[in-house]
């Protein structure tokens, strides 16, 4: 009895050995040498798995970034720089900050602003909505309301308002990931600089249609007349198809777009007070003006300096003065009369 | 023969052809016109005429903008005020020219007699020739430029030739009415097109719930005598005029997956692209016109037309001449009840395709709440084309491309059928639709792909040799 005791424990003792010197062996031969540090970054990650970085998730971001050579081609919206700078500093490289961007709904047609002219009884899909037809309204362009990118989005950020039929973003909870702008058919939302304590200016119109269609469309359409391109100082503001576009990388946030906006398509978000129109308006028209005076007096000067022909001299003056009149002149007077 | 009919699939929805006794009328003319130029399948035409010129009737005022594509011809005289986007039938902006009517004066080309011309032309590259240069494309409903259908790949011979009078589509009666006031120009049309395809044999498809037409042709038929044309009756079914659908039922052919009629020995052309394409090879005239029919439930009898009307008339000015909107209508829809689009904008012109405007009522087209899916397989009865929509709809949900590929979501014919027989109310075509095109797209970008390395291996044996 105690023999066999003994026995059985020496042989499994000897068989629990041979086999761990096997797997030992094995283990040692077929290992598969992975870079420690895709560990380490994969930790510093946010752990979301959204897909927002173009990679399948975090691991796939982190396996990628530790065999590229530079971190230019990468970036984690969710984390965003914070994150950046601890998967940087893990690999040892540098990376530029980037401003952190939010996600916004450059539509303003809401149930009181887009009067309905169909109905839809169909699936609540904007994909499919929009492979029927252009939409409840005469806008072909604007947001169709059935939330795809309500769907889309894996934290929670946007939701449907049912007041204005439009989704809403909240700011706290959008990473940038940009699910909702490959979600949205008619490509209305667009991942923009936040901007400094959340402060941005955008167009929230998307209608290329001429004027008179868009406005007719939709109270808050852009009707591309391009008088915030004409106000814009920094060249921020450029209009194609009809439809004016504000490059947040050129945008000083002055606001003076939206004042003149004649339909109210220009947004100012977060800032801390309300837009005085009135103020903004004169202070544009006082700029104008002065710049149309020192023109006038500048060409004047240039005008009697290059021709000293005395009968000649008049002539180009008024030119000179009709010139500057036309290039801004217009709005200003008609501006200079109000106030 | 006996009644054929296709073998896999199809419902039978009743066929409400309530506007089937009403003799076609002209339309009268409008003020303006506009024509649109994307009213074929493929690549839309390019504008040859400038603003403030002036039209006649018939003249060409667009041409093809590639391969696939085809002429547009002004369908009224007068002065081109506009050339610019204007929304079509969806709402999407689309190019359209925009002629103001001024009196009607034709192009002194076209023979506007009501002569009969029998006499076929003998050079098949003249006809085709003159198929092309007069617009004709299928008004079956695919608008597939009729000259490319009726010219196949070198290698492949046609060996029947369907004359599609199924109109299988509830409803609609404008080709009822064409083959019966007009049935020996459509089989002029038929032979002129069994001439250019090499004589082969031609068989004219008409449902047995038109027994006038299948009279009026089997007379026109035995009258002109041209050989190897005959009529075959068959059994009501829809989709029987779908392509593939009625090959299967005259020919007992299957096109597989991904390929074409011509690969069966098949084309398969519309009576009323039979009907144009006699109207250009005998009397030089373009495709200007086309019958409309204009009817839907629960409406009188006043306000039922077939009119024939000219192409880019807008759909407003014809809703207004048969007598306005009825009070019952709650929807309108271009079309057929199955297959038909609804209109979400009556400003829209009609195009060379346009087959009808129907008005439906409430209780027609209303939506029922879903429910759950159970597993019935009614669907899968009656997919024509033998898909499971059930398993296609879940997958599309699933965002599985791969598997909807597997299971042939690019085969769907979007006849409605699935969703006519769902006993859950589920949006299957709906659902198949985008899964179809998502799959259609991912088969396309692998096409290319394969193009282009084909091209790129050719440009790096080049410099070898």
């Amino acid at each position: 009895m105690t023999q066999t005791i003994i026995w059985t424990v020496a042989i499994l003792t000897v068989l629990g050995l041979l086999l761990a010197l096997i797997l030992f062996w094995v283990a040692r031969k077929f290992r598969v040498e992975e870079d420690p540090r895709i560990d380490e970054v994969e930790k510093v990650m946010p752990g979301a798995n959204c897909g927002g970085c173009g990679f399948a998730g975090c691991r796939a971001f982190a396996d990628a970034a530790v065999k590229a050579p530079n971190l230019d081609n990468q970036y984690c919206p969710v984390g965003g720089d914070e994150v950046m700078q601890k998967v940087a500093s893990i690999l040892g490289f540098t990376v530029a900050k980037k401003a952190p961007q939010v996600a916004v709904v450059r539509c303003n047609g809401t149930c009181a602003n887009r009067p309905r002219t169909n109905e839809y009884d169909g699936v609540q899909s904007c994909r499919v909505k929009a492979a029927l037809y252009s939409g409840d309204t005469a806008c072909a362009f604007g947001c169709l309301g059935c939330g795809d990118c309500v769907a889309a989005c894996q934290f929670g950020a946007l939701s449907m308002d049912p007041q204005t039929g439009l989704p809403v973003v909240d700011e706290e909870k959008c990473t940038a990931c940009g699910a909702c702008t490959k979600a949205c058919p008619k490509h209305i939302i667009e991942l923009r600089a936040k901007g400094p304590r959340g402060m941005r200016m955008y167009v929230s119109c998307v209608n290329k249609d001429k004027g008179p269609v868009a406005k007719k469309a939709c109270a808050a359409a852009c009707i591309g007349c391009g008088l915030c391109a004409k106000t814009c100082q920094h060249g921020a503001i450029t209009v194609t198809d009809n439809v004016a576009y504000i490059d947040f990388t050129k945008c000083k946030l002055c606001r003076e777009c939206e004042a003149v906006c004649p339909t109210g398509a220009i947004h100012g978000v977060n800032f801390p007070k309300e837009l005085d129109k009135d103020a903004v308006k004169k202070r544009i028209a006082d700029r104008k003006a002065k710049a149309a005076a020192a023109q006038a007096s500048s060409e004047a000067k240039s005008a009697s300096a290059d021709r000293p022909t005395p009968g000649l001299r008049e002539s180009e003056v008024g030119k000179g003065v009709m010139d500057a009149g036309v290039r801004g002149g217009a709005p200003v007077k008609k501006e200079v009369a109000n106030g | 023969m006996g009644k054929l009919t296709f073998s896999m699939g199809g419902v039978h929805p009743h066929d409400s052809k309530y506007a089937r006794e009403c003799a076609i009328e002209e339309l009268p003319l409008p003020q303006t016109v506009w024509v649109s130029m994307a009213q074929h399948l493929g690549a839309p035409a390019k504008p040859v005429v400038a603003v403030g010129d002036t039209v006649k009737v018939g003249q060409v005022i667009a041409e093809p903008g590639g391969f696939i594509s085809a002429f547009v011809h002004s369908p009224v005289s007068g002065t081109v005020k506009s050339i610019a986007p204007r929304k079509d039938l969806a709402g999407n902006p689309v190019m359209h020219v925009e002629i103001a009517v001024e009196g009607d004066e034709w192009d002194p080309a076209i023979d506007r007699s009501k002569t009969l011309v029998t006499a076929i032309p003998d050079d098949k590259a003249a006809i085709l020739d003159r198929i092309k240069a007069c617009g004709v494309v299928g008004l079956g409903g695919a608008t597939f430029p009729t000259h490319v259908k009726l010219n196949p790949a070198p290698g492949k011979v046609a060996e029947c030739l369907i004359i599609n009078g199924a109109e299988c589509e509830p409803f609609l009666t404008s080709d009822y009415r064409i083959m019966i006031e007009r049935p020996k120009e459509i089989v002029i049309g038929a032979a002129i097109m069994q001439k250019v395809l090499g004589g082969c044999k031609c068989v004219i498809g008409i449902e047995e719930n038109k027994p006038e037409a299948i009279r009026a042709m089997g007379a026109a038929v035995a009258e002109l005598g041209y050989p190897g044309i005959t009529v075959q009756e068959l059994r009501k079914r829809y989709p029987q005029g779908g392509e593939k659908q009625l090959i299967d039922a005259v020919m007992k052919r299957q096109v597989k997956s991904g390929g074409l009629p011509i690969d069966v020995g098949a084309v398969v052309q519309n009576v009323a692209t039979s009907l144009a394409v006699y109207e250009a090879v005998q009397k030089n005239k373009p495709l200007i016109t086309n019958v409309l029919t204009i009817t839907g439930d629960h409406i009188p009898g006043n306000l039922q037309h077939n009119y024939l009307f000219r192409i880019g008339v807008p759909l407003s000015f014809i809703v207004e001449q048969a007598g306005g909107i009825p009070q019952t209508a709650a929807k309108l829809v271009s079309g057929g009840p199955m297959m038909g689009k609804a209109i979400s904008n009556l400003d829209a012109t009609t195009v060379k395709g346009s087959s009808s405007v129907l008005y439906l009522s409430e209780a027609a087209t209303r939506r029922h709440p879903e429910t759950n899916c159970i597993r019935c397989g009614k669907c899968a009865d009656a997919c024509p084309m033998g898909l499971e929509p059930f398993l296609l709809n879940r997958l599309y949900k699933a965002g599985d491309i791969e598997a909807l590929e597997k299971n042939a979501a690019q085969d769907c014919i979007e006849c409605g059928c699935c969703l006519y027989s769902c006993p859950a109310h589920l949006p299957l075509l709906d659902n198949i639709r985008q899964a179809k095109g998502q799959v259609m797209g991912v088969i396309r970008a692998r096409a290319a792909a394969a193009k282009a390395a084909a091209e790129a291996a050719k440009a790096a044996q080049q410099p070898q040799k």
